[in-house]
């Protein structure tokens, strides 16, 4: 365990996503004050703050829900036949009326992925999510850690080349919460996709992120980034008896009190 | 603990929540209350014929305005027997049938873009708004005398009948979808057709059975009506051709046969929305 030898300069790698001077007011409410920030290719991106700092909002901006007021963000193009990116909601998002299937199918269809793309990708990812036996059925047949697993094998059978996650655990119990952290780790660790992972949850963004984002609250502000320099894979509870996790997320709160503080004065 | 351990945890405790049984003595009687529910459901009908029966025998009431249920009996059987009766109700389904298409798939697609486009909910919803009060029934004159005698004034009239609840419960049901899932058919890049495929006609599928049960009813009512009217089949025909001869049982027959058709509507469409909705929790 060299933490050295992780941190020493790794290879520069492409901007995966730019933005920049982003500003968003919602009338006269202004929920992002000019942020700009890089994410480069492969990154584990979290964005923590305080609730109303407009974290979800630069998400949905980044999804293409939301327009910005002024300011750019950009996402490189993708390979060709790839989406950009596909969208992990805060929640229950994933339809009702659909099996696991053909929820787990729904980005490839609505991009007219031939049948065998559509087959092979949903059997891989159900499989990976733990959902293959559960195919068939309704969500209403399962338990709100399943649906969101369903939610994340919809993003990934899309294959973007960018995941865009907004609190994707927030509604589950801690248990379901930890597990699906470590399940989202294995899953990622294969492919490394870019990922821009929403959250409140200092633990949450310390134990899956590359880099975090702190953000201020109301009008939201980029108040650093922090690079979390543990090595992977990573087990989701041993993390959390490393000396180092627990700095990390120290420092974190260090950064998060002040804004907290003046959030609610 | 590794997380395939964490995984198991999770599973088997999914598990044992899964194999909770109900409590049973609930289960037991509330078996028996239906048994008992069922039996008394029968019962009251029978009874009711039973005692009309007797009153019809017996003279209690004037056989000239209520004939004995045995003497409807057979006149339906002789009704059924000479053809007159099959071909009527044939004719007065495939109207409502017709009637049902053209009334029911623009109202499904009005409905949707109500729901879905606020500029076209601010277009059509007040054409609806002013023109749904007005009784269909009071229409049957302008439409007769637009679509004359034929097939067309008695299709258009069922038409007209289940346009609204259809068009009505649509849009209701596309208005109570949760935002998220249109969110979702954005972030994912759906087509218009597309949302309107995947998402908003499910989604307003429960609300849309229920104005398809409402235009059904609707239905019943309008076909009966044009056709004693304007008709020279029908079971409405059939009904006001009774009455010019004074054939009372007939018409009993008929009203027996409409409210048969609508029993059987009813069962029809419930079956239909089992089906169709059977993702829903409590369906």
């Amino acid at each position: 365990m060299t933490a050295a030898g992780e941190c020493a300069a790794p290879p520069r790698r492409a901007v995966k996503i730019r933005i920049q001077h982003l500003i968003k007011r919602f009338r006269s409410l202004t929920a992002i004050e000019d942020v700009s920030l890089d994410i480069e290719e492969g990154t584990f991106f979290a964005i923590v703050g305080p609730s109303g700092c407009g974290k979800t909002t630069l998400l949905r901006i980044l999804g293409g829900l939301d327009e910005v007021t002024s300011g750019e963000v950009e996402i490189a193009d993708p390979a060709p036949g790839r989406p950009k990116y596909s969208m992990v909601f805060q929640g229950d998002s994933i339809f009702p009326w659909m099996t696991v299937w053909d929820n787990a199918a729904y980005g490839l269809r609505m991009r007219k992925a031939p049948r065998e793309q559509v087959t092979e990708a949903v059997t891989r990812y159900l499989e990976r999510t733990g959902l293959t036996r559960f195919a068939h059925h309704y969500p209403h047949q399962l338990s709100g850690g399943m649906r969101q697993r369903v939610s994340i094998a919809r993003a990934f059978a899309n294959d973007p080349e960018v995941l865009l996650m907004d609190e994707p655990f927030s509604a589950l119990d801690e248990q379901n919460r930890t597990i699906l952290q470590q399940e989202l780790l294995r899953i990622w660790e294969l492919d490394k996709k870019t990922v821009v992972f929403i959250t409140h949850s200092v633990d949450e963004a310390v134990t899956l992120a590359d880099k975090i984002m702190v953000m201020t609250a109301s009008p939201g502000r980029a108040k650093t980034v922090i690079d979390v320099a543990l090595e992977r894979p990573r087990n989701v509870l041993e993390l959390r008896n490393d000396p180092r996790y627990g700095q990390i997320v120290y420092a974190i709160w260090g950064h998060l009190k002040d804004e907290v503080e003046r959030a609610r004065a | 603990m590794s997380a395939s351990d964490l995984a198991e945890v999770a599973e088997s405790s999914a598990r044992t929540a899964a194999k909770t049984p109900a409590i049973d003595i609930g289960e037991e009687a509330r078996l028996a209350a239906r048994r008992r529910d069922r039996i008394l459901s029968i019962a009251s009908p029978l009874g009711l014929l039973v005692a009309w029966e007797v009153a019809a025998q017996t003279g209690l009431i004037d056989v000239r305005f209520f004939p004995a249920p045995s003497a409807i009996i057979g006149k339906l059987v002789e009704m059924a027997q000479s053809g007159e009766l099959i071909d009527n109700v044939l004719i007065s389904l495939e109207r409502i049938v017709l009637g049902f298409l053209l009334g029911g798939v623009p109202a499904i697609l009005i409905g949707i873009a109500m729901g879905i486009w606020r500029p076209v909910r601010a277009i059509v919803d007040p054409l609806i708004v002013a023109t749904y009060p007005i009784p269909k029934s009071s229409l049957l004159p302008l439409i007769l005398l637009i679509f004359g005698l034929g097939e067309m004034s008695k299709i258009v009239m069922v038409a007209i009948g289940v346009f609204y609840p259809m068009a009505i419960n649509a849009t209701a049901g596309v208005l109570q979808i949760n935002r998220i899932y249109l969110d979702v058919g954005k972030s994912f890049k759906a087509s218009p057709w597309d949302t309107f495929r995947t998402i908003a006609l499910p989604g307003a599928l429960p609300f849309i059975m229920t104005g398809v049960k409402l235009g059904a009813g609707l239905a019943l009512i309008l076909i009966a009506l044009a056709e004693m009217v304007g008709a020279k089949s029908g079971i409405g025909y059939m009904i006001w051709s009774a009455w010019e001869t004074f054939a009372v049982a007939k018409m009993y027959v008929g009203l027996f046969v409409i409210a048969l058709i609508g029993f059987a509507f009813s069962l029809l469409l419930n079956e239909i929305e089992r089906r169709v909705i059977r993702w829903k929790a409590d369906a």
